[in-house]
C-alpha cells in the first residue's frame, strides 16, 4: 500500500485505502464514501469494531473482507459493549506488560438502528464507563439492510416499509430521536455531527474524536438512494442540501461548548431537499410547511445553546 | 504449602481468578452470583489482583465485553445466573462460535416467571446446545478447582471454546465450606500464560466475524461440532494433570459407591452430595444401590456413560429442571439417547424435583430409588414423575 499523501490546501489526505475496493455496497452510497473517509482519518493504528448492519455485510462475506485494517463484527446491539472490552483489554495487557505499548485507537461503527434502537443501552453504557473510544453512527435514517424499515432516526413524514405513507398516514408519524443530544447528555469529551459531502471537516472531525481522552461520539449522515429513492448521482447534492436546509446541522460540542461548522446566512427552504426523494413524495405542500416549521424551531434552538455555550 | 481455608464457593471461584491472573472481569450483578463480583471488584481495588473490572449495564453487555477482550487476546472471566444467562443468550454463541475462550461462572439460578433467585438447572439447560464446554461443580472445592482448569481447557490452542463452570445458587454460592487453596507456583504450573493466536492487532490485520453465506456456513459450523468434541482429549488431560499437581482427580463421569450395584443413582450438581448419604443408608441395609455423578455436561460424555452404567440393571435419573412438553428431566433424555441403541441397557426412570430452591433431603433420594426401582420392574405410562412437589399429579404422561 502506497503510503502517500495528498494535500488540499491546508489538508492532507492519505492514498492509502483501509476499506478495501470489491465491496458490495449500493452505487452511490453516502455511507460508503463517509467510511472510506472515516478510514482514512483514523489511519491504520486502529481496531475497530463493527455492528451488524449494511456496512459489516457489505465488507465482510467469508472467504474475503474489505479491511485492512483489524476489525471485528459479532452482533447487532453490542457493537460498544464488545470495544469497552477491546479498550480495556488493550489498556490492561499494556499495563502488565502483556502487549507491546501502542497507540490504538478503539472505535465503534453501527448504523442508526444498531445505535438509536436497539444499540442504545450499550452505547450509553460504554459512554457513562468513560472508555477512551470513539463510536462513529452511520444515520441512514432506517433499517436499509433489511429493507427500508423505520427506525427512531427516521425523520418525520419519510415513507418506508413498516411506516408507509397511506390513505391514513404520512409515514413517519414521529420526530427524528436527537441522538447528539442523547450522546451529548452523557457529558463525553466530544461530540460532532459530519456528513459526507463535506469530506474535510469529517475527517477532522473523526480524527479529533480519536485523539480525545474519553468516549466521542459522531453523527454521520448517510444518504442512502436505495432507501430513500433517489438518483444515485445525486448523493453529494442532497447530502449538502441536507446541511443547507438546516435539516442536518454541522455542528461539534467539545466540553459541553458548541460550535456551528456551516451556519449559512439564510437556510434553504427544506422543500429542495425533500423533492428529489421518492421517501417524501407523498407529502402536501401543507406537511412540507410542517416540516419547514419543526426544521426551523430546531435549528433555532441550536444556535440559541451555540449562542449561550460557545466554543 | 497449600492451606485449606474456609471459603463460600463464590468466593473460591474468585480466588481462582485471582490466581489465574485474570486480565479482563466484565460483569454484572445478579443474585446468587453477586459475591463473586463484588470478590473480584474489591481484590482489583485493594491491588491483589491486577485487571481491568468493566462494570457493565447488562449481561448482554457483560459476555459482549467479554468477547472484545478476549479478541485482543484477554484472559477474560465473568459470572452470571438464571436471568443473566439468558439475556447472554445470543452472545454465547457468538462467544463460542468465534473461538474466544472466556471462563463463566454459572450459579445456577431457576427462571421467571415467576421470578425466583433460588437454584435449579432451567438456565443451564437452556443454553446446552451453545458449543460451550459445560461442566458442574458439587461443593466450593470443585468450584475453585474446575475454575482453574476451565482456562485451562479452554485457552489450550488446540480447543479455544469457552468455558461453563457451573455450581447450584445458594447451596454452593453463600455456603461455607472448607477449601484447600495451592500455591501460586502450583497454579503457574497447571495453568500456562494465555498465547492467543488471534488476537487482534495493527501490525497484523484480520478480520473476526465475517458472515456466513450459505456456501459455507454448514461446513462452518460441522467444523466447530467436531472440534468441540475433540476438546474431549484435552478435557481429560486436564483431569490428568490437575490431579498429578494439586492431587484431586476429575472424570467426566463420576462414580460413587457403584460396585457391583444393580440400581443406579445418576445427578448433577451438588445434590450429588445430599444422594450420597441417602445411598450410604441403602447401603447399610443391604441393598444394591450406587451414585453417578455427572460432572460433564459438553461434550456430552458418552462412552464414560456407557461404561460406568454397562453393569446395572435401573438407573434413575434426577433432573433439576423441567423440559417442558418434552421427554422428561432434560439430564434424563440425554442419558436415554446415549443409551438406546446400546444392545444391553438397564431400564432408565426420570425424576425431576428441586426446582426453584426446593429442597431434596436424604430421605427424598431414598424415595427416588425406591420408586425408581418399582417404576423399572412394572414399568409406567408416564414419561417422568415429580418428587417433593403439592398436588395431586405425581407423574407425567406423554
Amino acid at each position: 500500500m502506497s503510503k502517500e499523501t495528498i494535500r488540499f490546501g491546508k489538508s492532507a489526505v492519505t492514498t492509502q485505502e483501509f476499506v478495501a475496493e470489491g465491496h458490495t455496497f449500493c452505487t452511490g452510497c453516502g455511507e460508503a464514501l463517509a467510511l472510506r473517509l472515516a478510514c482514512k482519518a483514523l489511519g491504520e493504528n486502529v481496531i475497530i469494531g463493527n455492528a451488524t448492519g449494511c456496512i459489516e455485510i457489505c465488507t465482510s462475506p467469508f472467504p474475503v473482507t474489505s479491511w485492512r485494517v483489524p476489525w471485528i463484527h459479532t452482533l447487532f446491539e453490542n457493537t460498544a459493549s464488545v470495544i469497552s472490552g477491546v479498550e480495556a483489554g488493550l489498556k490492561i495487557l499494556m499495563n502488565k506488560g502483556k502487549r507491546p505499548e501502542q497507540d490504538i485507537k478503539c472505535v465503534a461503527m453501527a448504523g442508526d438502528g444498531g445505535t438509536s434502537d436497539i444499540g442504545l443501552q450499550a452505547l450509553s453504557g460504554a459512554l457513562e464507563r468513560n472508555h477512551n473510544f470513539l463510536y462513529l453512527c452511520f444515520d441512514n435514517e432506517a433499517y436499509m439492510n433489511t429493507g427500508i424499515q423505520r427506525s427512531s432516526s427516521t425523520p418525520y413524514g419519510a415513507s418506508t416499509t413498516t411506516a408507509p405513507a397511506g390513505k391514513f398516514s404520512i409515514g413517519q408519524i414521529t420526530k427524528k430521536k436527537n441522538m447528539v443530544a442523547i450522546a451529548a447528555a452523557h457529558d463525553i469529551p466530544y461530540v460532532a455531527t459530519a456528513c459526507p459531502s463535506y469530506h474535510f471537516d469529517l475527517m477532522r472531525k473523526v480524527r479529533k474524536g480519536a485523539e480525545v481522552e474519553g468516549p466521542a461520539y459522531i453523527h454521520i449522515l448517510s444518504p442512502c438512494p436505495t432507501g430513500w429513492r433517489y438518483s444515485s448521482n445525486l448523493t453529494i447534492e442532497i447530502s449538502q442540501l441536507a446541511v443547507q436546509t438546516g435539516i442536518f446541522p454541522l455542528y461539534e460540542i467539545e466540553n459541553g461548548r458548541y460550535r456551528l461548522n456551516a451556519d449559512p446566512p439564510e437556510l434553504k427552504p427544506v422543500e429542495e431537499y425533500l423533492k428529489p426523494q421518492g421517501r417524501y413524495r407523498h407529502l402536501t405542500s401543507d406537511n412540507i410547511e410542517r416540516i419547514q416549521r419543526l426544521v426551523n424551531e430546531d435549528y433555532a434552538r441550536l444556535k440559541k445553546k451555540a449562542a449561550a455555550f460557545p466554543m | 504449602m497449600s492451606r485449606r481455608v474456609a471459603l463460600e464457593a463464590a468466593h473460591a471461584v474468585a480466588e481462582a481468578a485471582r490466581m489465574a491472573d485474570v486480565d479482563v472481569i466484565a460483569a454484572y450483578p445478579i443474585t446468587p452470583q453477586t459475591h463473586i463480583p463484588e470478590r473480584l471488584a474489591e481484590m482489583v481495588a485493594d491491588g491483589e489482583l491486577s485487571a481491568a473490572y468493566i462494570p457493565v449495564e447488562s449481561e448482554h453487555s457483560a459476555m459482549s465485553a467479554c468477547l472484545g477482550a478476549a479478541a485482543v487476546g484477554a484472559r477474560t472471566y465473568t459470572a452470571t445466573a438464571g436471568q443473566g444467562l439468558e439475556l447472554m443468550h445470543e452472545v454465547l454463541y457468538a462467544a463460542s462460535s468465534m473461538r474466544y475462550p472466556i471462563v463463566m461462572a454459572v450459579c445456577n439460578r431457576a427462571l421467571s416467571a415467576p421470578l425466583s433467585i433460588w437454584g435449579d438447572h432451567s438456565d443451564a439447560m437452556a443454553t446446552r446446545d451453545t458449543s460451550w464446554i459445560q461442566i458442574f461443580c458439587q461443593n466450593s472445592q470443585q468450584a475453585f478447582d474446575m475454575t482453574l482448569w476451565a482456562f485451562r481447557v479452554g485457552e489450550d490452542p488446540n480447543v479455544l471454546f469457552p468455558v461453563m463452570v457451573h455450581f447450584d445458587g445458594f447451596h454452593l454460592t453463600h455456603v461455607t465450606e472448607p477449601v484447600v487453596l495451592p500455591e501460586q507456583e502450583e497454579v503457574d504450573r497447571f495453568l500456562p500464560k494465555l498465547d492467543y493466536p488471534f488476537a487482534l492487532d495493527p501490525h497484523k490485520p484480520m478480520t473476526h466475524g465475517a458472515f456466513g453465506i450459505p456456501d459455507v456456513y454448514s461446513e462452518a459450523k460441522v467444523a466447530q461440532e467436531i472440534a468441540l468434541r475433540k476438546s474431549k482429549s484435552v478435557i481429560l488431560q486436564g483431569f490428568q494433570e490437575f490431579g498429578d499437581i494439586f492431587g484431586r482427580h476429575y472424570y467426566p463421569v463420576e462414580p460413587y459407591k457403584t460396585e457391583g450395584a444393580q440400581t443406579l443413582l445418576l445427578t448433577m450438581g451438588s445434590f450429588g452430595e445430599t444422594a450420597q448419604i441417602a445411598v450410604d443408608t441403602k447401603q447399610s441395609k443391604g441393598e444394591s444401590v450406587g451414585l453417578l455423578n455427572l460432572r460433564l455436561w459438553r461434550p456430552f460424555p458418552f462412552q464414560e456413560l456407557r461404561e460406568a452404567v454397562k453393569n446395572a440393571q435401573k438407573l434413575i435419573v434426577f433432573d433439576r429442571c423441567i423440559s417442558f412438553g418434552g421427554p422428561g428431566g432434560p439430564v434424563c433424555s440425554e442419558v436415554r439417547s446415549a443409551l438406546y441403541n446400546e444392545r444391553e441397557r438397564p431400564t432408565v426412570v426420570s425424576f425431576v424435583g428441586a426446582l426453584g430452591g426446593r429442597e431434596m433431603s436424604p430421605q427424598d433420594f431414598e424415595y427416588v430409588i425406591d420408586r425408581g426401582r418399582e417404576i423399572a420392574e412394572k414399568g409406567s405410562e408416564e414419561l417422568f414423575e415429580t418428587v417433593g412437589i403439592r398436588g395431586e399429579v405425581t407423574g407425567i404422561r406423554g
